[in-house]
């Protein structure tokens, strides 16, 4: 099996997919420094003159404030309490919240990137996994070998998730090495809030904490690591069902950008839910954005992913091993 | 050379979406033997050579290579078999060794000193470490054959190998292919709906058409009972009159005609002819070629 396994990674690096997705993050991930960085600079001139410390030395005076006020509810009034604490970390550790270190950029990479562009460069690795092997006939000799067709199929499906690792990894290496150039390496402490939950329209606080950037950080890759792995196994199937490339990327690509555009559109559609496309956004869960679906939680969006790509695995691996090939 | 036979294939068939395309094929090869396998394009060749390959699963019948049953013992079937279905079709971007490499992984049985020896036997050493992609269609040939050789088969199959090959290309692939029968002891089936191919470079034959075999026999003996008789007389009416009373005559392109092949009535005609004030200039015989052979027994179906 790592024969099998070594084979096919051999062809994916001969192939230079993996070399033109690094290509593409190590040029993307500039972009977006420098567009975070211009964000950056126009807020500091808004606040004008104005030190960082002053403005957030006013924040703490607000929250303390509100805090004193005696008609708060206790929900509420624990939440301003985490506030003020993770405000007063940031004055005494002097950290500029505003002004992020390289964490910070990874972290908000990886968010804005988990539910298109990240399942956009898995699937340009995986989309002709197996149907380059059919449409170019080497399917003929690969099979007639004394090797049974699951096993085949099994090694190739382990190089997808070798390669998807090595995507994720790619991701978080190199935004945090380009991006330290112009916001420095530091920043790993950085205390955040997590553990909002939305219910209606109300935003539950109840279980909020802060935690340390770099635990953050890891959760965060860690979902969008199982994302691309959910992503990699449906394109994979299909790869096993279509001979054409082409078609593989299509109906995929289709299916994400349908996945981005529902989001936006679905909140009144209820079974939308059971879809795997607008379940991407798995960090959104972390930070406590609002759900596209009422109903939606982190559990059900990785139970409805996990259902697709388990689904998704067996059909691949039945159609592969009975399908007669011509 | 032992008569264990090397494939066995038994009334074969595979029905798709209710249409019978293959109907109960059955043949065997013995070892050292090049058993050429014959048919016009549609007829059902490379059909059955997938299924014998484990590409398709037949709907019945029996396929055995070695004696291992090619469905219920995949694997060790598979040890025996070295194929090339339809064009070789290798990895582009990878070069020639790496390619052999790759398929030689696969099986941990196949020692990896095995690579340079089938470069050897192909002749390829000075190419092979060059891509795929750059490689001509006879280097591609015998590229695959030597992926196909790798781990030692008894059974070597080749859906036409001679597609877009040259002629001396052609001819290079007949003596190869001869030569592993002879020295390797190796059975080999090739496909073909080029006939003047299969007459030059098998030992038996079966033609199939329709999805059935209709006939197996040893090449010569097909070819011996086609056998015909050219003769060249003058004048070329009178000789047609008088040959049309005994046998079917059949006028030859540069003024010949053309006979039935039967020894002992023979000199009866020619004594016919001479008798009657004909000269008879040339009388020879003539292996027909597989062509009219083939239109012969499938009764002039149109090779489409």
């Amino acid at each position: 099996m790592i024969n099998l396994v070594r084979n096919e990674m051999l062809k994916l690096l001969r192939k230079k997919r993996l070399y033109v997705i690094v290509l593409i993050i190590a040029f993307l991930v500039p972009l977006f420094t420098y567009a975070q960085f211009k964000t950056i600079q126009e807020q500091r001139e808004k606040l004008g003159a104005q030190d960082w410390r002053t403005a957030l030395q006013q924040e703490i005076t607000d929250t303390q404030n509100r805090l004193s006020s005696s008609r708060l509810q206790d929900e509420w009034r624990k939440y301003l309490k985490i506030r003020l604490s993770q405000q007063q970390y940031y004055l005494e550790n002097d950290i500029d919240p505003r002004a992020p270190g390289a964490p910070t950029f990874m972290r908000v990479f990886v968010e804005n990137s988990i539910d298109l562009l990240l399942p956009l460069l898995v699937m340009v690795i995986v989309a002709d996994l197996v149907s380059s092997e059919a449409s170019g006939g080497t399917i003929k000799l690969l099979l007639t070998r004394p090797v049974k067709r699951w096993r085949i199929l099994l090694s190739k499906y382990l190089a997808m998730l070798l390669s998807v690792s090595f995507i994720v990894l790619s991701v978080a290496v190199l935004s945090y090495l380009i991006s330290g150039v112009v916001f420095g390496y530091g920043g790993w402490n950085m205390p955040l809030l997590t553990g909002f939950a939305v219910s209606g329209d109300e935003l539950l606080t109840e279980n909020v904490h802060i935690v340390p950037q770099w635990q953050y950080i890891l959760m965060e890759f860690g979902l969008v690591w199982y994302v691309c792995v959910i992503v990699g196994t449906l394109t994979f199937m299909l790869s096993v069902l279509l001979r054409s490339t082409a078609a593989v990327m299509g109906i995929m690509l289709a299916a994400l950008i349908a996945g981005a555009i529902l989001v936006n559109m679905v909140s009144s559609w209820e079974s939308a839910k059971y879809f795997f496309m607008v379940n991407l956004n798995l960090t959104n869960y972390v930070s406590g954005m609002a759900t596209p679906i009422e109903g939606m939680s982190l559990g059900f969006s990785m139970a409805v992913l996990a259902v697709w790509g388990i689904a998704g695995f067996i059909i691949a691996f039945v159609t592969f091993s009975k399908r007669d090939i011509y | 050379m032992s008569n264990n036979p090397a494939l066995e294939v038994e009334n074969l068939t595979k029905k798709i979406k209710g249409k019978q395309i293959i109907k109960g094929v059955s043949f065997t090869l013995f070892p050292g033997e090049v058993f050429g396998f014959l048919g016009p394009n549609g007829a059902g060749k490379t059909t059955t050579i997938r299924m014998i390959v484990g590409l398709i699963s037949p709907t019945s019948g029996t396929i055995k290579i070695g004696g291992k049953n090619v469905r219920t013992q995949f694997t060790e079937a598979m040890k025996h078999l070295g194929c090339i279905v339809e064009n070789p079709e290798l990895y582009p971007y990878l070069t020639g060794w790496e390619n052999l490499e790759h398929f030689a992984k696969m099986d941990p049985s196949i020692p990896m000193t095995r690579l340079q020896e089938v470069v050897d036997l192909v002749g390829m050493h000075n190419r092979i470490h060059d891509r795929v992609s750059t490689y001509s269609l006879g280097m591609r040939q015998r590229l695959g054959i030597a992926q196909a050789l790798l781990g030692k088969p008894k059974v070597l199959i080749l859906d036409e190998p001679t597609n877009g090959l040259d002629p001396a290309g052609i001819r290079e692939m007949r003596e190869f292919i001869r030569q592993l029968a002879r020295d390797e002891n190796l059975s080999v089936l090739v496909s073909s709906h080029l006939l003047s191919e299969i007459q030059l470079m098998c030992d038996r034959v079966a033609i199939i058409s329709k999805g059935a075999v209709i006939r197996t026999d040893s090449v010569e003996k097909l070819l011996a009972e086609q056998e015909r008789v050219i003769w060249k007389a003058e004048p070329i009416d009178r000789a047609k009159e008088l040959l049309l009373e005994e046998t079917e005559v059949q006028e030859g392109i540069d003024g010949t005609l053309i006979t039935l092949y039967n020894e002992p009535l023979l000199p009866q005609w020619n004594e016919k002819l001479v008798l009657a004030g004909v000269k008879v200039k040339e009388m020879r015989t003539q292996l027909p070629s597989l062509e009219d052979l083939f239109l012969e027994v499938t009764g002039g179906e149109t090779i489409d």
